[in-house]
């Protein structure tokens, strides 16, 4: 066991720090909270060509090191970093701050291409994934399958050399400044509900295809409905074999999956508020009886180590040849609860001060960061696996209880 | 960066888990619940063959020279078997503080004897206070020369019935002061606790009693704390092989205890509960490595006293979330004597309290958050 660098990991983490302090764009670093959602794929399409520029000239710098995929093959136009390389770069970029670019392209649809891929596709959208010239968003989920994914039922048929789609995606996160969409489509009515699904990909303004923003309750729309209507998708677009699409898109990518970032981040965000507190301007947002909250803070920060600890053993068994099991399913379900926790307890904080939602307010402590995050928290337990379905996977998958 | 066990920490696992199956039976840590001293010299005496009394101490004193982490590791499986007596006491009570304050004299005097088994030690630091900060140190030291006489109740001292030295902090007009006091002498006045572990816990009245001054006079503190971080990280080890064995057995339960035509462990209202148990058992552990390899490796003081506090608030609560749901898990037959699973509810409480619940260290947690 050991919980520092080598003198390589030292050597690397130095590299990455320093060249995100020389090269990230000063707007970013700024960063606060706003009204708008931020983030690469809405800062490149932003009427604002202050912002469109800096989230291309990071782009950029990120590009110059291979680090807009860090975890992609070399071949492909990687980095080809180790998953402890990734591991370190990842935390290096959330401790800085530093937004990610590409999106789902880099992160879903580009390893999914890598392994399932044909090599038209891979030469298709790999380099323009990584120029940042195409978006991708996920369509995955329906309004009759959430947790009970397998049960979706958008429904593709053949006609010819097209499939033609019919049917409902809701949640697809980033839809609307989306150029290009991977979905899960089904192929074979009559098959088991796991093996008549098929992996397409389209493009987003393909006839047919209608994205209607979803408004979440912070009054935001970071998610979409799709509806497709007829929408003909050439069979050629299709990843992986027909019918083979579920396996196609729960394919475990050999890339580091620790989550070292949200371990990172709420780390962070207790530091920003301890250190709020001790200032003129914190202090006196601080509720008087302050002393039952303190102790709850304190809880958090070791919860953070407890998260820390978790995504390392995930990197630690990744290094070690192993593929994390149940292990990932206890840190999205131990990190998303002390996500909720962490909000809490923020609040708790400001007492009255955190009715403020206003980010720009002299009343806002802390630019109402956790008034936000407390409301941002709550989908944390439910996206990627609620709480319930991680559960369900560490005592079945892990543990080996029987299946109700 | 790497969170795995080193092959030599396999071995010693291995060993240590297929020895403790076979010598501390579940049978033996019941026995021992009702018997006087509290252990077995026979398994005292194996344990030593096995070099465990002297894993931590340096082999020029007879011991086999492997680090703090490497005990954490042990101790995990004597968490697991439940074992019972004065190891904890001995190794982190005397050779620690012996190993930390000890003139080259009385580490060659005592450190090959507890060892090889002969010697057994323990440490006399709390009081009816029932404080662990430098303030709970009341006892009246007198120092001459390298002699020093004590004068005051301890409390809470584990193993004392069968101790043959008592390492004793007292104050002396110097400050706090450390000494070696064998036990047997008419000063020294030992009274058995009946505890909710059923372990030997002891009132020890100390009328001058007399003894050998350990480290200088006044230094006692500053001797002490490297002393009782470890020794607090131990408890922790002891919680997560203790857990585990609990969450383990709870386990094995669901999927055997049929009710309603089906196992219970097929329930979702039992998954869940072993789900939140398997994560507060591996995050209790990889905590307290995480402080024992601060400790092993001699990382910065701020950064191991943190670690050493959030270890032990977070292990003492999530390890008593978990014997919480393995009683729920068992029902009604786990609430009986003869069951096991009581065994470790018990004995988490006994851990749960040793140097510090997780109020205690909470609160440290948030003082050097600067809050």
């Amino acid at each position: 066991m050991d919980w520092s660098d080598s003198t390589d990991q030292a050597a690397f983490r130095a590299e990455v720090r320093g060249f995100i302090q020389s090269r990230l764009p000063e707007p970013y670093r700024a960063v606060g909270d706003s009204d708008e959602a931020s983030g690469w794929q809405v800062d490149r399409k932003s009427k604002d060509p202050a912002r469109r520029e800096t989230a291309i000239a990071w782009a950029n710098a990120l590009a110059e090191k291979g680090w807009v995929a860090p975890h992609w093959p070399k071949e492909y136009g990687g980095a080809g970093l180790s998953v402890l390389e990734q591991f370190i770069f990842n935390q290096e970029m959330a401790t800085a701050e530093a937004p990610s670019v590409g999106g789902m392209g880099v992160s879903l649809i580009g390893p999914t291409l890598i392994v399932h891929g044909t090599d038209e596709q891979k030469q298709e959208h790999l380099p323009k994934i990584l120029s940042g010239e195409v978006a991708w968003a996920q369509g995955y989920s329906e309004p009759g399958a959430g947790s009970d994914l397998a049960s979706l039922q958008t429904r593709a048929t053949r006609d010819g050399d097209d499939y033609v789609i019919n049917g409902q995606k809701i949640w697809t996160s980033g839809a609307q400044f989306a150029d290009w969409l991977f979905a899960l489509v089904r192929t074979d009515p009559e098959a088991p509900k796991h093996r008549g699904i098929s992996f397409v990909v389209m493009d987003i303004t393909t006839p047919g295809i209608t994205v209607r923003p979803l408004t979440d309750m912070g009054w935001q729309q970071p998610f979409n409905e799709t509806f497709f209507e007829d929408v003909h998708v050439p069979v050629r677009n299709r990843v992986g074999e027909e019918n083979r699409g579920w396996y196609v898109g729960m394919t475990l990518l050999d890339f580091e999956r620790s989550g070292i970032a949200g371990a990172t981040q709420y780390a962070r965000e207790i530091e920003t508020l301890v250190d709020y507190v001790h200032t003129e301007a914190g202090a006196r947002f601080v509720r008087p009886d302050f002393a039952t909250t303190r102790l709850a803070l304190a809880d958090r920060r070791v919860e953070t180590e407890v998260l820390f600890n978790f995504a390392f053993r995930i990197v630690s068994l990744q290094n070690r040849g192993m593929v994390p099991n149940y292990e990932a399913s206890a840190n999205k379900l131990f990190g998303s609860e002390l996500h909720q926790r962490l909000a809490l307890t923020g609040t708790r904080t400001f007492g009255l001060y955190a009715n403020i939602w206003d980010h720009a307010t002299p009343h806002a402590p802390l630019g109402a960061r956790f008034t936000r995050d407390y409301i941002r928290s709550v989908p944390h337990t439910i996206f990627s696996g609620s709480s319930e379905i991680q559960r369900n996977v560490i005592a079945t998958r892990g543990l080996g209880l029987p299946r109700g | 960066m790497d969170l795995g066990l080193s092959e030599t920490q396999e071995l010693l696992k291995n060993a240590a888990r297929d020895f403790l199956e076979n010598e501390c039976p579940e049978a033996l840590v019941r026995e021992m619940e009702e018997d006087e001293k509290g252990y077995s010299p026979q398994l005292w005496q194996k344990m030593a063959e096995q070099g465990w009394q002297g894993l931590l101490i340096p082999e020029e004193h007879g011991g086999a020279g492997f680090d703090f982490l490497d005990l954490c590791v042990l101790l995990e499986e004597f968490g697991r078997a439940l074992v019972p007596g004065p190891f904890m006491s001995t190794v982190l009570g005397g050779a620690v503080p012996l190993m930390t304050a000890g003139s080259d004299a009385q580490k060659a005097e005592f450190l090959p004897k507890i060892a090889s088994g002969d010697l057994i030690f323990t440490l006399a630091l709390t009081e009816p206070s029932a404080r662990f900060d430098e303030q709970g140190v009341q006892c009246a030291a007198t120092v001459s020369g390298n002699d020093v006489t004590f004068s005051g109740t301890k409390l809470f001292v584990s193993d004392a019935n069968v101790a043959d030295y008592l390492v004793v902090a007292g104050r002396s007009s110097a400050g706090i002061t450390l000494g070696i006091v064998p036990t047997d002498q008419a000063g020294v006045v030992v009274t058995p606790l009946q505890t909710i572990a059923r372990d030997k816990q002891a009132e020890v009245k100390l009328n001058n009693a007399k003894g050998q001054l350990l480290g200088a006079d006044g230094q006692g503190w500053a001797l002490l704390a490297p002393v009782i971080e470890r020794y607090t990280i131990a408890e922790c080890a002891y919680l997560v092989g203790l857990s585990q064995m609990d969450f383990e057995i709870s386990v094995d339960y669901a999927k055997e205890r049929v009710q309603f035509g089906r196992p219970i462990g097929s329930f979702q209202a039992i998954q869940h509960k072993c789900a939140d148990m398997v994560t507060d058992v591996d995050g209790s552990r990889f905590i307290m490595y995480k402080a024992a390899w601060s400790l092993a490796t001699d990382q910065p003081a701020d950064e191991t006293r943190l670690a050493v506090n959030m270890a032990k608030a977070w292990t003492s609560e999530a390890t008593r979330r978990v014997v919480a749901h393995g009683q729920q898990i068992h029902g009604g037959i786990g609430f009986t004597k003869d069951y096991k699973i009581q065994l470790y509810f018990r004995r988490q409480k006994r851990a749960e309290l040793a140097f510090g619940d997780a109020d205690y260290h909470r609160e440290l947690v948030a003082q050097q958050l600067g809050i």
